[in-house]
């Protein structure tokens, strides 16, 4: 019985960390732009196919994640660069569909490079799993939620220690005041959209190795990120952190107890029921709007 | 008001005119099956387009309605023998009720919200059409019935041809009036500024609501004929990428404008078909198309080619 339970919690503590990170991501641009940034996913793809990819061909792990990191950081400023901050005054809807066709454009493009095969990418340190309690966990959960856990706080510290980071919550309080203090805030832009690819591409990564990586991947993870982000209240970091450990830890009761078949439906069960009774989320702040 | 109608309904008549002689210009049924599909396309769209266009909001998941209607007849005629008419209005009335009680708390958040609550209602729908094998044959999907109403079996795509044009005209119709009525200006007036159109005292969120309710009507009644007229239904028509696929014909042809979704919807039907020999490409393509349009063409096709026209009034 308490087995069982801890072996749900604990996947759904690994799946989880990748929906916190990603949903982190969407904060993070969410604030610096107001963009709901659909391609988020593909961030996470392209982590997880580049390093799949590129260890297979003989490049070490470490440089390979790098790589893909460095690749979906340039993707993520080209997509701020030349598709967002050009429609700068559009509407939400305009926005949302610009993201929505880049990240459609990449998942072609992946195709192309990569193929649609499924990539597999060794486990970091074995598969031998580690007993706990009667439950067994997968080494490489560990790395997941680890990297996720130390990821997440020097997103932290960044935030709160650095002038880069202040200029960047300065920004998203106000860009207007923030650009009158002399906050380049394009560039703000720019670098949100380099941070969040960033924060994608290592979860996509670490994670590789138990979803495997495949052109698509990144769907169901950025679509997941997304609900994280507004069930935590979207544009409030720790909010989508807590978010994506609530959705990867329901869905994976959901999965045990329930039905796997709806294993996916479980996370939007979640925000349709949060956005019909808190229509800000759980931590989100009441909003009021300025004409 | 005199210009008003008579631009109207010149649009109308055009396109009254564009179905009435295209099939002598369509060689063979293959064209034709293509047209009917563009037709039942553009009649979600440019509900889809009243949604987006007029109300400023956006749904990432009305192929979720589409597929409703069209299990909804499959389930209901193929499995329960209901008359083919009922079971398409049994399904429209669910969807109707469906978004309404969606939208009804929704519908005041901003427009990320909607994105979310839509985009959820349209996995959970492919979810269960994908599950629920028992009902809905699972991924390999449905034979549905043909249509029969009063004795008449609608059968061959010449037939069809013609119900989805009188279907889109309708439908044309029905949402020009809209737009010129007193809800029509409230809805633009949401569009503009939520605030001001509130200020002035519109009950935005009442309309914001009927548009919603009534987009996902038009997508059951579409989906529900269409299950008819394909005799097979697959959950790949209820999911995420067909929404994201009416989104984009919408976008493209030219948010707020109704002629302007009926062209997109029948340029992106027929441009996978044109795209086949370059089938590796096609999702660059359509990606690339989606953010082009709206970094360039922020209005979209027809609202950008009708202001290259010499300034004449237009409706």
């Amino acid at each position: 019985m308490f087995a069982e339970l801890l072996q749900y919690l604990l996947s759904g503590l690994t799946i989880g960390a990748i929906y916190a990170l990603a949903g982190l991501g969407f904060s993070i641009i969410y604030n610096a732009s107001h963009v709901i940034n659909f391609a988020q996913g593909e961030f996470i793809m392209i982590g997880g196919m580049a390093s799949a990819t590129l260890t297979a061909s003989g490049v070490p792990l470490p440089l390979a994640i790098m790589i893909g990191c460095g690749g979906a950081m340039l993707v993520g400023v080209l997509v701020a660069k030349f598709a967002v901050e050009r429609a700068r005054n559009a509407s939400t809807v305009t926005l949302i569909i610009i993201t929505i066709g880049a990240s459609i454009f990449l998942r072609g493009v992946a195709e192309l490079v990569w193929g649609k095969d499924f990539k597999r990418l060794d486990a970091f340190s074995g598969e031998t799993p580690i007993q706990i309690m009667g439950a067994s966990m997968q080494p490489q959960s560990l790395w997941v939620v680890g990297t996720a856990g130390v990821l997440i706080v020097a997103i932290g510290l960044f935030f709160a220690r650095t002038l880069t980071g202040k200029a960047m919550l300065a920004t998203s309080h106000n860009r207007l005041a923030a650009q009158l203090v002399g906050i380049d805030v394009k560039r703000v832009v720019l670098a949100s959209f380099a941070l969040s690819a960033a924060l994608g591409a290592v979860g996509g990564a670490v994670v590789a190795p138990i979803t495997f990586s495949y052109t698509e991947m990144g769907i169901m993870l950025g679509l997941k990120g997304f609900t994280a982000a507004v069930l935590g209240g979207l544009g409030h970091g720790p909010g989508a952190v807590a978010g994506g450990l609530i959705v990867g830890i329901a869905e994976a009761l959901g999965a045990g107890y329930i039905s796997s078949a709806y294993k996916d439906a479980v996370a939007f069960v979640i925000i349709l029921a949060v956005l019909l009774f808190m229509p800000n989320g759980l931590f989100g702040k009441r909003g009021t709007e300025r004409v | 008001m005199n210009a008003l109608l008579h631009g109207r309904l010149t649009g109308l008549l055009a396109l009254g005119a564009v179905i009435a002689v295209l099939p002598a210009f369509l060689p063979n049924n293959f064209y034709l099956d293509i047209a009917i599909l563009a037709g039942f396309n553009a009649v979600v769209c440019v509900g889809l387009n009243l949604l987006i266009g007029y109300a400023g909001q956006i749904s990432l998941g009305h192929a979720g309605f589409f597929g409703i209607g069209a299990y909804a007849s499959g389930v209901l005629v193929g499995t329960y023998g209901w008359p083919p008419i009922v079971a398409l209005l049994a399904g429209a009335v669910f969807v109707g009720l469906l978004a309404f009680l969606v939208a009804k708390p929704i519908l005041r958040l901003k427009g990320h919200y909607l994105a979310m609550a839509t985009l959820g209602i349209g996995i959970i729908v492919s979810i269960v059409l994908r599950t629920e094998s028992g009902l809905t044959g699972g991924p390999d999907g449905m034979m549905v019935e043909p249509f029969r109403i009063f004795g008449v079996e609608l059968y061959g795509e010449k037939v069809w041809y013609w119900v989805v044009g009188v279907l889109l005209v309708g439908v044309v119709w029905l949402s020009l009036n809209l737009i010129d009525s007193p809800m029509g200006r409230a809805l633009r007036a949401v569009h503009g500024s939520e605030v001001a159109a509130e200020v002035v005292g519109v009950d935005t969120a009442r309309f914001k609501v009927l548009v919603f309710v009534l987009s996902a009507v038009f997508a059951s009644v579409a989906g529900s004929l269409f299950a008819h007229y394909a005799g097979l239904i697959t959950p790949a028509k209820a999911d995420f990428f067909k929404s994201i696929e009416l989104v984009t014909m919408v976008v493209f042809g030219g948010m707020a404008s109704t002629f302007g979704a009926v062209v997109g919807a029948v340029v992106l039907t027929l441009l996978p078909q044109a795209l086949t020999m370059f089938q590796d490409y096609q999702q660059i393509v359509l990606g690339g198309i989606l953010m082009a349009t709206m970094v360039f063409m922020p209005k979209g096709l027809l609202p950008t080619l009708a202001a290259l026209l010499p300034a004449r009034r237009r409706a």
